[in-house]
């Protein structure tokens, strides 16, 4: 009981699940109003389907630990994210925080795109929690970590994504927070910078705070974190040691069967990705790739809302997020139910070793699931290049080579 | 600094400290956050709000730098808005329909109204869409949101000085010695500020909701404006409606304005202290109304 630094206790959280009631208009409301006045001064009661988002979930944290959060799309992960940093509150439950609460959900929150990168230092290092005094004192370092220095009096309206990216983290990698807590930040921004955000993390918690960390990426959970919570329809799956549980999971997810059957409040999802295979040519093991020939691999997707103009993005990643290949269809109309998303590829000479599937699903408007996909792809071909690992690169091209004499033509 | 603060933070949040016998004489200290649902129909942190004051701070300059920093002409358009406006409202109510004006010059009687008016719809509209165009900020970062409608309304102030020097200007021009009623300005500026801080804090909560709301502002502004004092003098609503027309809140400031700042005319004492009362009422309400939406306006973006 003593010196801890998160409680967790029973939180619950409950959504009402309008049919597109993103937002009512007025003359819904005047009409409302007319037949029960007194239901204008009540936030939306609850009628209608309810859900629990997140259920009696309990945990604790001692300074200094790591916790990774994983779970699939609509487990409750960013839930109960968002309720540890005040942004939502629970339904029931409660919980405790000891020391000041940094959060990180996004990327140069508070940018302005008018305001020149000095600007937004300030703008955005206070909304995240900084006193005026302290972020003039770290303004030089924050400046050298994003390395934006000849870039300080430009608009941030003219940056490039990466700019604005290493801007947000740099000032973000600068609060000095008893507790941090993040959110699959880092998928952004280019390799490099990745790293050495995640050493600045790590670094974090070494000095004695404590990170909350949700991912996809599993090589990121297990390289970082000392403790991981396995989320599952809002419910806590299992939670302790990360080997045990990153394991148990990846098992679960392998077996394809990825969750426990739907209950009836399961979270309602316009479509989510379930499972993918490698269904042509067949290794002995449906993740596993043996071929340096064409082959054929399918993801899984239940589709639950009907979606017009919908985009399918797929790439392959490398263990460490760089991004190797990616392609997109377009204008896809699916209809409620379970689909197949059948992609016939090329040859995929990559060096034998792990990478990621990451998929995604959009409509017209909105992100309606990423998934990084696990299991990993393994691809176990045979090594065709130098056996020297540092020669062999990353591609695994078959060559032959011979001599041909040119001379006494 | 810091330290400190967030030890005023400790003590502010934990409503029980946590006094738990240990081995010896061990005491846990009490969480800084205790985060439970949402209870009370007001419960305004207001040590939170002093703990937050530099986010207030820096989106008020925010503001700023953007407002002067966008408009090709800047610093222009807040004189010009005002001036424009009186030039129609001095052509049109005065010269053309007579409009009595207390015996001051037409500009003067406009623009003293003017000037709290174009101050109080300003904001108002401004601040009706403040949540909504600060969605990704409040679904990302936690900070108290009644600073969003807080700050269009404190930032506005600045435009309000620009016009005043205009004023003080005009009423050099035009020979107004303003009396010792002007010791009573900043009185009648704050209740323009509370009023319209409170109906921003209606507005922008409604139009978070009901996203239909802000079609409705302008149409609303312009009513309101004309159950206002601004293009006529009070002194010709009937003696005995006077009461009631102080329950506009902007009624009772802008005619402070004027006697204020050119001492004409004191408008009635009833109207100004039901105005007044009205101010408080509808920063009161809007508070109310603000925190008990705060979880549904989270929850929905």
């Amino acid at each position: 009981m003593s010196n801890l630094a998160i409680q967790v206790d029973n939180i619950s959280k409950q959504y009402k699940l309008g049919p597109r009631e993103r937002y009512l208009a007025l003359r819904d409301l005047l009409t409302n109003a007319l037949k029960s006045p007194w239901r204008f001064f009540r936030p939306a009661t609850p009628q209608g389907e309810m859900l629990w988002a997140l259920k009696d979930v309990s945990l604790e944290l001692k300074p200094g630990e790591i916790l990774g959060i994983v779970g699939r799309n609509g487990a409750g992960k960013s839930t109960l994210l968002k309720i540890l940093t005040r942004i939502t509150k629970p339904t029931s439950g409660h919980a405790r925080i000891w020391g000041r609460v940094g959060s990180l959900l996004e990327v140069g929150t508070g940018f302005h795109p008018e305001l020149t990168g000095r600007e937004n230092i300030f703008l955005s290092g206070s909304i995240l929690g900084m006193r005026r005094a302290e972020i003039k004192r770290k303004f030089d370092e924050i400046v050298a970590f994003a390395g934006l220095e000849r870039f300080l009096d430009t608009p941030a309206k003219h940056y490039s994504s990466g700019m604005y990216t290493r801007l947000g983290f740099a000032v973000a990698a600068h609060l000095e927070p008893e507790v941090l807590l993040v959110d699959e930040v880092l998928a952004v921004g280019d390799l490099e910078f990745q790293k050495k955000c995640l050493g600045k993390m790590k670094e974090v918690s070494q000095g004695g705070r404590t990170v909350v960390l949700v991912s996809h990426q599993m090589n990121q959970i297990r390289r970082l974190c000392t403790k991981v919570l396995w989320m599952d329809y809002g419910r806590v799956r299992q939670i302790g040691p990360t080997p045990e549980v990153t394991g148990a999971y990846e098992a679960a997810l392998m077996s394809g069967t990825n969750t426990q059957q739907k209950r009836a409040d399961v979270p309602k999802i316009k479509a989510r990705f379930l499972s993918w295979e490698i269904v042509e040519p067949r290794a002995s093991h449906p993740h596993l790739l043996t071929t340096l020939g064409a082959f054929t691999v399918k993801f899984t997707v239940e589709i639950n809302e009907p979606i017009r103009l919908g985009v399918h993005g797929v790439e392959i990643n490398d263990a460490d997020g760089q991004l190797l290949w990616g392609n997109a269809a377009y204008n896809l109309s699916l209809e409620p139910g379970i689909c197949e998303f059948i992609h016939r590829m090329g040859p995929l000479p990559l060096k034998p070793g792990p990478y990621y599937w990451r998929v995604t699903l959009f409509n017209e408007f909105e992100r309606i699931d990423i998934w990084d996909c696990v299991p990993e792809l393994m691809i176990g071909t045979q090594p065709q290049a130098h056996p020297r690992d540092e020669w062999a690169g990353f591609l695994n091209i078959p060559s032959t080579f011979s001599v041909q004499p040119t001379t006494g033509q | 600094m810091a330290d400190q603060i967030l030890t005023q933070e400790t003590q502010a949040l934990s409503p029980r400290p946590l006094h738990v016998r240990g081995y010896g004489e061990s005491l846990v200290k009490p969480p800084t956050f205790e985060i439970a649902p949402p209870q009370g129909w007001l419960n305004v942190n207001f040590r939170e709000l002093w703990a937050y004051r530099e986010v207030l701070y820096f989106l008020i300059w925010r503001d700023l730098k953007v407002r002067y920093k966008q408009t090709a002409i800047g610093i222009g358009w807040v004189v010009i808005q005002p001036l424009a406006t009186m030039l129609i409202f001095s052509l049109f109510f005065g010269r053309l329909a007579r409009m009595p004006s207390q015996g001051l010059p037409y500009p003067v009687f406009y623009f003293c109204a003017l000037l709290p008016w174009m101050y109080f719809s300003t904001s108002l509209t401004n601040a009706t869409n403040t949540l909504v165009e600060h969605e990704r900020m409040i679904t990302k970062v936690y900070f108290p949101r009644l600073f969003l409608p807080f700050s269009t309304v404190l930032s506005g102030l600045v435009d309000f000085a620009v016009s005043f020097v205009l004023l003080v200007v005009m009423m050099l021009l035009y020979h107004i010695v303003p009396r010792m009623t002007v010791l009573l300005l900043p009185l009648l500026l704050l209740m323009a500020v509370v009023t319209a801080l409170g109906t921003a804090l209606w507005l922008s909560a409604l139009n978070a909701l009901y996203r239909d709301v802000r079609y409705a502002i302008p149409f609303m502004v312009q009513f309101w404006m004309f159950a206002s004092p601004v293009a006529y003098p009070s002194s010709l609503v009937p003696e005995r409606w006077r009461w009631l027309y102080g329950l506009n809140p902007m009624a009772g400031v802008i005619e402070g304005f004027r006697w204020a700042l050119t001492g004409t005319q004191r408008p009635s004492l009833g109207l100004l202290a039901v105005s007044a009362s009205m101010v408080l009422l509808v920063f009161v309400g809007g508070l109310f109304y603000f925190k008990n939406m705060e979880g549904a306006i989270a929850d929905r973006a």
